[in-house]
């Protein structure tokens, strides 16, 4: 017992936390990574995560493709949609105020989401998590399903790989000095345009990965990014989004204090996000990563 | 292509001598309609229009004579209605106190949301928005006097002013139409105040505002205030219209609703709103009896907009010769 609350309990939704904050991690991860290029705030990050989702979904239906290749392919194929997308039409906004991007991908998520609504209709669908991760291991003050501390793992290997993507190689040296000064860098002989398109299917693919990883612990529904995308803007705007490093760190860091309230103070589980938002913004506005004043 | 209109709207069209008069008599024609319109359309779904036109018009205050774009005007919208039902059916207050109990509500939550997004520009200023406006929506999830998923229901029209029956159709449409004609006049007053003019100058060149000695931060305040004061009103009128308030007047999908209409319309323009609301308001009551989404429509909407006329329908108008010849200018 810790304040008069059972350690399972506290265990459990401690685990619960870890597991939101994991998709918290990647999705405001994969948002910081195209804003610090592009400048745009990719509101169709939620519908992108729910396009992995259901990638997966159709791949074991329709293909009979199991988990383990959807957990590569539907990243993918997420990912060449977004640079689809990029290519004919976002990558036109680039010289307009920045809210543009934003009222772009919020149309964009909007006719996805729709489209998504109309031919599978709004209720969720199970996806049963790969035979090899079924089952739970007992940890002696608790019983640990194996997916959903795969689902912690594999997410922090994902979050882990993409930032020594950005920091340690060439690639990424080129993605932080055309973030820098992408005149200069295009100069240079980069393919700048090219570096932008790869940058947004990036983000989109981790969220796309996000998907997968999502579908055997929630439902597939069309509507599971919408509602998700705020509270990870909450968390974007908690940590900045100077940072990649931030990002990751602020979207764990959340998960856990929202699991801890359902435990302490359930009416206000659902909130205390945008109220940890409120105060950072009143104390640092910057956020706690922040760099730009 | 961009490039090429934008020369077009730059070379110089006098306004014809006599546009002042032309823009009075629009104005006349168009007041003259929206009286005899109840006589030939249904009465509810033209206050709906009206309604919306009026928030998409507080909304614009905000995001084309300031340049912030608040992705929570719901929490306004919304917050009044259910201040506005709760007083009139709880309290048993007149509908003229419920309406200005649900726009206090609104300009104060205006007021607490506002000072803390401010804090932040551009973007940031939108998610924060966007953030604070969900939280609002899971409050009013919870709150005990919104009814949660039911909502508030079979409000009460009541006596306005304890004369006028609100309860007959009529009656009820001119209520409506005043409160939008009012609504309207304040904005007009308000854009080209003084204090509208600073608006704009902070729209366009905020560190120069600021260098000029003006306190942006508290200019910023005062319109984002006004703003959701008459976006509450307009919660407030629509809640008395369908006598009921609904979670689907908080949600973030209704702040969407409102930035598409100003958006389609033409941001920055007093018109563009009520067409854009007159738009949305017409294809959603079309598309209610089919199967087919809104948010279908309404993303593809969004997405030719911001892509191909930004200036929305109102502002393209305006920017052609024909427009500029009545003296019409497109702001943004």
């Amino acid at each position: 017992m810790i304040f008069g609350v059972p350690l399972q309990a506290l265990m459990g939704q401690l685990l619960v936390g870890l597991i939101n904050g994991s998709f918290y991690a990647l999705l405001s991860l994969g948002l910081a990574v195209i804003f610090g290029l592009l400048r745009v705030i990719n509101f169709a990050h939620g519908a992108q995560y729910m396009l992995g989702a259901f990638a997966a979904l159709l791949l074991l239906t329709v293909g009979g493709i199991n988990y383990w290749l959807a957990l590569i392919l539907a990243p993918l194929f997420v990912g060449l949609f977004a640079a689809l997308v990029e290519r004919t039409m976002l990558s036109r906004l680039y010289k307009l105020d920045p809210l543009y991007g934003l009222l772009f991908t919020f149309g964009l998520a909007l006719a996805i989401e729709g489209t998504f609504r109309y031919f599978f209709g709004a209720s969720g669908k199970p996806y049963a998590p790969p035979p090899q991760l079924t089952g739970a291991v007992n940890l002696g003050f608790m019983f640990l399903p194996i997916y959903r501390g795969w689902v912690v793992i594999a997410s922090l290997a994902v979050c882990i790989g993409v930032w020594l993507l950005i920091e340690k190689t060439k690639l990424g040296a080129y993605l932080r000095a055309a973030t820098e000064n992408p005149v200069l860098v295009q100069a240079f002989g980069v393919n700048v345009p090219l570096l932008l398109t790869l940058t947004y299917a990036l983000g989109a693919g981790l969220a796309g990965f996000a998907g997968v990883l999502a579908a055997p612990v929630y439902q597939v529904s069309p509507l599971m990014g919408s509602n998700l995308i705020i509270i990870v803007f909450a968390v974007v705007v908690v940590g900045g989004m100077g940072s990649i490093l931030g990002a990751i760190v602020t979207g764990y860091m959340l998960g856990v204090v929202e699991g801890l309230t359902k435990v302490f103070y359930p009416e206000a589980s659902n909130i205390v996000i945008f109220v940890i938002m409120a105060i950072v913004l009143i104390l640092r506005p910057a956020g706690l990563f922040g760099k730009d004043a | 292509m961009a490039a090429k209109s934008e020369t077009v709207a730059s070379e110089h069209v006098a306004a014809h001598p006599r546009a002042g008069q032309v823009q009075l008599a629009l104005v006349a024609i168009a007041l003259a309609g929206l009286l005899v319109a109840p006589m030939f359309l249904y009465p509810i779904f033209l206050m709906k229009l009206l309604a919306f036109a009026l928030f998409a018009s507080a909304f614009n205050l905000l995001l084309g004579y300031t340049g912030l774009l608040s992705f929570g005007h719901a929490t306004f919208f919304g917050g009044a209605a259910y201040f506005t039902a709760h007083a009139v059916k709880v309290w048993g207050w007149s509908p003229e106190a419920g309406i200005l109990l649900g726009v206090a509500g609104a300009a104060l939550l205006g007021l607490v949301m506002g000072a803390i997004a401010i804090r932040r520009q551009g973007i940031y200023f939108a998610m924060i928005t966007l953030a604070l406006s969900q939280m609002f929506f899971f409050f009013c999830l919870q709150a005990p006097f919104t009814h949660g998923e039911d909502g508030i229901q079979s409000v009460p029209r009541g006596h306005l002013f304890g004369l006028i029956d609100l309860n007959r159709p009529m009656n009820m449409y001119y209520f409506v139409l005043a409160v939008f004609v009012i609504g309207l006049l304040i904005i007009r007053r308000f854009v080209n105040s003084p204090f509208g003019m600073i608006l704009k100058s902070i729209r366009e060149n905020e560190q120069r505002a600021i260098s000029l000695g003006y306190s942006v931060q508290r200019y910023k305040l005062g319109a984002f205030v006004m703003s959701a004061a008459l976006a509450g009103l307009a919660g407030g009128v629509k809640a008395l219209i369908f006598q009921f308030a609904t979670l689907t007047d908080v949600t973030w999908q209704m702040s969407g609703e409102v930035i598409l209409m100003t958006l389609l319309g033409g941001i920055g323009t007093l018109l563009g709103p009520i067409v854009g609301a007159g738009l949305v308001v017409t294809l959603q009551n079309y598309l209610a009896t089919s199967d087919f989404p809104v948010t279908i429509i309404t993303g593809l909407v969004f997405m030719v907009c911001v892509l191909l006329f930004r200036r929305g329908l109102v502002g393209e108008f305006f920017a052609t010769k024909i427009g500029r010849k009545m003296g019409f200018r497109s702001e943004s």
